[in-house]
């Protein structure tokens, strides 16, 4: 049977949300694990979630990337297992070595809450099969950490490899630095680790992924993990 | 045995909180600042004597946890 897991963590507050959207999208039981848990259950994709864990004590995403759940998601991801953070999830990613870089403050220092432009940067990895390539979709952000930084030779390996997912750009799909939203190096809002399989992204899919919700520019977040594990058993 | 840490971010790191500082410290009229940068301090008491192991403990704390190398420096003295 298929199954995700939605990792919480002390302070996680966008966990029931990503579980219903997961539910409603791909029909997997949702299993919620705890962070202190030693293992994390037989699992087709692994979530974690925005929020503020531990407080967002020392960095963002520090201490979370050290509970004792993260070393078997660690472990799993590197095993092959699809892990997708969202936000603080992405933050968390990033400070467990799963993604390159890390999520400074903001460049205007302000906690940015609302809807953004992105352009969609890829069109064959787990989490984002169902978009096009040059697609802009809006979704919403909600962060003060989500300003992505890493060296020059990482950001062209990144760019070289096609691992950059999302770009913050206008409705028209201009990325420039006036749609920089938060002073990401070269606008970037989302990114994936070599196998296509690990999704970090500040702004929330699960915010927008049914009409109800005011659009649904975030279901295919979930509708391509779907269709990534079903073709995979097909 | 206590390691006094000082963790700095690396140059060419954009610090938007050093320059919301200075730009405060000049509407409160000191005049010449020219460059603010802000860090962290983190006091960690050990029980070790050893000097050269509290040395490796320490190292290791600041790159397993305490600073994010991507972005910051460390640096600590040990004092009695």
């Amino acid at each position: 049977m298929l199954r995700a897991s939605v990792i919480v963590f002390p302070g996680s507050n966008c966990d029931r949300d990503v579980k219903v959207a997961l539910e409603k999208v791909t029909g997997f039981p949702v299993q919620m694990v705890w962070h202190g848990d030693a293992s994390v259950p037989a699992s087709d994709l692994i979530v974690l979630p925005g929020g503020f864990s531990y407080g967002d004590y020392l960095r963002c995403g520090a201490m979370a990337a050290h509970s004792p759940i993260m070393r078997d998601v660690v472990a799993k991801a590197k095993a092959g297992t699809p892990v997708l953070g969202i936000c603080n999830g992405f933050q968390v990613l990033c400070e467990s070595g799963l993604l390159p870089g890390v999520l400074m403050r903001n460049a205007s220092l302000k906690f940015i809450c609302r809807d953004v432009h992105l352009k969609c940067e890829q069109d064959d990895t787990f989490f984002t099969q169902c978009y096009r390539k040059g697609e802009v979709i809006k979704v919403p952000v909600a962060h003060a950490e989500g300003n992505y930084f890493a060296d020059t030779d990482t950001l062209d390996r990144l760019e070289g490899e096609g691992r950059v997912a999302f770009r913050y750009s206008d409705a028209e799909g201009n990325v420039s630095a006036a749609t920089n939203l938060n002073g990401a190096q070269r606008n970037i809002a989302g990114i994936t680790d070599k196998s296509g399989r690990v999704l970090g992204m500040m702004p929330h899919p699960e915010r927008l992924f049914e009409t109800a919700l005011g659009g649904t520019d975030g279901r295919r977040v979930f509708e391509s993990a779907l269709v990534s594990v079903t073709s995979a058993l097909s | 045995m206590k390691a006094r840490i000082r963790i700095t971010l690396k140059n060419g790191v954009l610090d938007p909180q050093g320059k919301a500082i200075q730009h405060a410290l000049g509407g409160l009229g000191f005049a010449g600042v020219e460059d603010v940068r802000q860090g962290k301090y983190i006091e960690v008491k050990l029980n070790e004597t050893d000097e050269a192991k509290a040395k490796d403990a320490i190292e290791k704390m600041c790159k397993d946890l305490l600073a994010n190398t991507v972005i910051e420096n460390y640096s600590y003295e040990l004092v009695a």
